[in-house]
């Protein structure tokens, strides 16, 4: 057989459609051989340069979104990736938070003494994993972003040579991580084992052809709950949340920043991608597990993150919480799993998670300042007199912050309205205001962090301690995401239109 | 009527002078100030000019204006006014230039005036929304003005008492928001996703679905009004609130609480508020009692007026829900009265601390003889305070008995005493503080100054034609209370009983 068909016939492949991740790839690869081979450059050029490939993919998704509003949605490379709007959603998101972090990269990294090009490979090389998640059609090619993220991720997280408590983060995160990954290994084999297909196309098509008789179906329902546990950890969902806070205090503050939007924007596109996309016939049998898990984790996040006393763990929570209202666009996503109206819930989670995403790289863009040479100063004392010292710093900050609290004009609140609107419409009314209740309760941090910087008084000691400098291109990071924030919260039209438009496939 | 859009600016104007005066020279305070009261002026006769252009013959929603805002959601930038609002938008543009011009914060005025603006335009937003989303944004984006008013230029306690007041708030509406999106989607049917308080009105609920979306907005505003319960966080934000905080609090932001209960509360769910009535009304007749006792009690006199609004508030909830025209027409009144007596009794409290230091009754004696005027006007807000026939205060409370006296007697009865206690522990106050022989601390004590003087006397001038004259207001009131009363009978089978007149 094999000598009478000596040519192998590769699947056909659409370049330009694939330009996102092969932009974000060369950028990655120049950046290391340059980095090892030529003479170090001046630090800057690094994060421009990665600033620049994060643009160039923004663009470059505009110009396909166009292609398959016209052409319609396909698959990728013999059916292992999906080319819809979902697809450039997640992949515009990934890249906005890429060039926001990298903006705020550079001066830390100057400010900490490791300038380098390392962490801007690793950055670029994490959000093809997080565009690889986000658009994958078969389990085993997700599995292979999600290592890629992930191990992007647990060399970022101590990448910061001179902090121990980077190290320790690193090595947490990489051994909790390995473990989710097992898992979620295992429940792909489960899944492979009922479905005879790691494709979702075939998963459908093969579970729409025979539906494993009830009391029978123990093996496949023991995968869909593993494949829910592999990505609850990702996303940080409670219980699965434990890693969070050590990983988020201890890994540098930027990276921190794009654990927090990156990540968890290719982990609830992945999630989005398996439960709604791969499994809508087992949708009875999870949504009360994501209904579980939601309502835990804005809870638990919520009420954790107000004991807190150090503020990159109280925004660690309050990321956990925020994970609990991108769940209930899940839940409400997973009511209309495999009809053909999708419903509000996938637009309203993923609108979530870009706003969330522009949100959370800004406040940690502060923190990042805040946190003073050494990047330990993160305790909320260091964040006393910021209002008296740099009020537009403080100002940019207390918009961000009002905007996660939910505040109405900021782009949190249109985020929160999209999630709520979603379950409202599925006549989830108790989620929504177990959700609610927890956003009060998340308030209170917010409240906790804006008292600090403009009402308490100083104490002796606080002229001693260094300066907060607010260097350049940190500074246009906050900018950039304060106008946003504020710019949503006025005209969220379009936003909703563009997120709106990630469900309907033609 | 007229095509000028007048609401879109009484909602503007005052947010462009906010950011006008947050982006001013930080070197020039007099003229940041200057240019404060300028907007909030220009604000205020913009709102007087809109009470004489009303037309009082037309009970519906007048200077309508209406754009579409946020298309994929269905939600428009509708504004409108009627008589239950027009005269909040009066009491808003009138008190603010008064606070601006008369109070002066301890510190930072351009913040201080900043945020004071930012209030206006919230407040002035939640009273002409005519769109649910909308007056969520409104009634919710107020909140941050008042945080920052209270926990930075508060007094001792005035961190708690800010956030205390922010989360109760907020809580409240958190079961407002899952209630107008609820609402929206319910009555949407097939038609398209819309807020708009006209197209929902029209919408039939199923009975049991009725009632808890009206309890999801009843939570929110209560909390606001402060509904018994509800209220403990009134006497902190209000105690510890630096004055201008407190007139506005007290005056205006209170009434989102009874506005919204009769704007969106009675006239979305009828049928829930009339099933829930007696729940509403006793929870009002305990406020009245209690809040009147708890005002007795008090050794703080900022923290007496801050019970005295409770038991106040507590009237118009009995006006509301025992929803005759009368007593209902009282209750708006009411909302008007009690904003300028307790606005001016905050601000004379506010004197007396600027004076004294402290805000304690048993620190303060015989003051009648140091500062016979400052005692004069005292006395005339307090008396309209208490309902003094002849003062403002007394036409609400007597429409709001005599109205509620057909359809919830027992109540009505109870209610009543609130009355006498109400002068009870205002003259007690009085008489502890103003009357007797002043001691060494109270002898130097100033005499009312001009500034203060041209700042209390429109507030004056307002208690006593209002007590005089009344009619121009219930005119321009009866009308729209009478169209929400019609649309209740519409909607359920009430009926307004009609005084019978008794043969003599």
């Amino acid at each position: 057989m094999i000598a009478a068909d000596p040519v192998l016939l590769g699947p056909s492949v659409n370049w330009f459609a694939l330009s996102p991740l092969l932009i974000l790839l060369g950028a990655a690869v120049v950046l290391l051989v340059v980095g090892a081979l030529m003479p170090r450059r001046p630090p800057h050029v690094y994060a421009l340069f990665t600033v620049a490939a994060g643009l160039a993919t923004m663009i470059v998704c505009f110009f396909l979104w166009d292609n398959i509003t016209d052409g319609g949605a396909s698959t990728l490379v013999g059916g292992a990736l999906r080319f819809d709007v979902f697809t450039m959603f997640i992949t515009i998101t990934i890249a906005a938070s890429l060039v926001l972090v990298a903006l705020s990269t550079d001066d830390y990294l100057r400010r900490e003494g490791l300038e380098g090009p390392e962490v801007y490979a690793l950055y670029l090389l994490a959000s093809i994993g997080g565009v690889i998640m986000g658009s994958a059609n078969d389990l085993i090619v997700l599995f292979l972003g999600l290592e890629i993220l992930s191990i992007s991720f647990y060399v970022m997280s101590a990448s910061h040579r001179k902090r121990i408590e980077s190290q320790e983060s690193g090595i947490k995160y990489f051994i909790l991580g390995g473990f989710s990954s097992a898992f979620f290994l295992y429940g792909i084999a489960m899944v492979y084992g009922t479905a005879g297909s790691t494709n979702f196309s075939k998963i459908v098509a093969s579970f729409n052809a025979i539906v494993p008789a009830q009391r029978h179906d123990a093996f496949i329902l023991a995968g869909v709950a593993l494949l829910i546990v592999g990505l609850g950890f990702k996303v940080a969902a409670v219980p699965f949340h434990f890693w969070t806070p050590d990983v988020y205090q201890g890994a540098p503050t930027p990276v921190t920043s794009f654990m927090g939007s990156v990540g968890k924007v290719a982990a609830f596109g992945a999630m989005l991608r398996v439960l709604i996309y791969a499994l809508p016939h087992w949708s009875d049998d999870y949504r009360p597990i994501v209904w579980t898990l939601a309502v835990l984790t804005v809870v638990v996040g919520s009420t954790m993150a107000v004991v807190q006393t150090n503020v990159k763990r109280m925004l660690a929570f309050s990321s956990v919480s925020h994970a609990g209202f991108i769940l209930i666009g899940v839940e409400a996503a997973a009511h209309r799993a495999g009809q053909p109206d999708l419903g509000d819930g996938i637009p309203s989670a993923l609108l979530y998670m870009l706003l969330y995403s522009v949100l959370v790289v800004g406040s940690f863009a502060v923190v990042t300042m805040v946190s003073r040479t050494g990047d330990n100063a993160t305790d909320l004392s260091s964040f006393r007199g910021l209002g008296k010292s740099h009020p537009f710093l403080a100002f940019g900050m207390t918009v961000l912050l009002l905007a996660q609290a939910g505040v109405p004009l900021t782009s949190g609140f249109v985020a929160k309205f999209g999630v709520l609107q979603a379950a409202v419409e599925e006549h989830s009314y108790a989620i929504a205001i177990i959700g609610m209740v927890a956003s009060v309760i998340a308030a209170f941090l917010y409240l906790r962090i804006m008292v600090s910087m403009w009402i308490t008084e100083p104490e002796t000691g606080d002229a001693d301690r260094e300066a907060v400098r607010v260097p350049l291109w940190t500074g246009v990071a906050v900018a950039l995401a304060v106008g946003f924030t504020l710019l949503v919260g006025f005209y969220p039209g379009w936003l909703i239109d563009a997120a709106k438009a990630a469900v309907i496939t033609k | 009527m007229t095509s000028f859009p007048i609401l879109t600016l009484l909602v503007l104007v005052p947010a462009a002078g906010a950011l006008a005066v947050a982006a001013f020279s930080t070197r020039r305070p007099e003229w940041t100030k200057l240019l404060a009261l300028l907007s909030s002026v220009f604000t205020g006769a913009l709102s007087v000019w809109l009470v004489v252009a009303f037309d009082k013959s037309n009970a519906d929603f007048q200077f309508v204006s209406k754009h579409l805002w946020i298309k994929p959601w269905g939600i428009s930038w509708h504004l409108g006014v009627d008589g239950i609002s027009l005269f909040l938008l009066l009491l808003t543009g009138v008190l603010f230039p008064i606070v601006i011009a008369g109070t002066d914060p301890h510190q930072n005025h351009r913040r201080y005036l900043a945020w004071m603006l930012l209030l206006e335009a919230g407040l002035m937003g939640s009273f002409v929304s005519l769109d649910l989303f909308l007056f969520f944004v409104f009634f919710e984006i107020v909140l941050v003005p008042m945080y920052f008013l209270i926990a930075g230029w508060g007094y001792e306690g005035r961190v708690y008492a800010a956030t205390k007041f922010f989360l109760f708030t907020m809580t409240g509406s958190a079961f407002m928001l899952v209630g107008v999106i609820a609402t929206a989607f319910l009555a949407k049917g097939r038609g398209p996703l819309t807020f708009d308080l006209i197209e929902l009105a029209k919408a039939d609920f199923a009975t049991s679905t009725g009632r808890w979306l009206f309890f999801a907005f009843a939570v929110a505003f209560a909390v606001k009004v402060p509904i018994f319960p509800l209220h403990t966080w009134l006497p902190d934000a209000h105690t510890q609130a630096p004055t201008g905080g407190s007139v506005i609090l007290a005056g205006v932001m209170l009434k989102l609480g009874t506005y919204g209960l009769l704007r969106f509360g009675v006239f979305l769910f009828p049928e829930a508020a009339r099933w829930s009535r007696s729940l509403w009304l006793t929870l009002a007749v305990i406020g009245i009692i209690y809040g009147a006792i708890a005002a007795t009690m008090q050794k703080d006199l900022k923290r007496l007026v801050a019970y005295s609004s409770v038991a106040h508030l507590g009237f118009i909830v009995l006006g509301i829900f025992a929803m005759t025209s009368q007593s209902m027409t009282g209750g708006v009144m009411q909302n008007i009265n009690h904003g300028v007596s307790t606005g001016a009794l905050f601000l004379l409290v506010g004197m007396i601390y600027d004076r004294r230091h402290t805000r304690q009754i048993a620190d303060l004696k015989g003051l009648q003889k140091v500062a016979p005027i400052f005692a004069g006007v005292f006395m005339v807000v307090m008396l309209s305070s208490i309902g003094v026939p002849g003062l403002n205060g007394f036409i609400g409370e007597y429409l709001v008995l005599i109205g509620s006296f057909l359809t919830a007697r027992w109540w009505t009865v109870v209610a009543a005493t609130g009355v006498i206690l109400a002068a009870l522990y205002l003259l007690w106050a009085y008489q502890r503080v103003f009357h007797g022989e002043p001691d060494d601390a109270n002898r130097t004590f100033p005499e009312l100054k001009l500034r203060e003087a041209a700042v209390l006397l429109p507030l004056v001038g307002v208690i006593v034609f209002t007590g005089v004259y009344p009619k121009p207001m219930l005119d321009r009131i009866e009308p729209s209370v009478k169209r929400l009363i019609e649309h209740v009978t519409e909607k359920t089978n009430y009926v307004e009983p009609q005084p019978v007149a008794v043969a003599p």
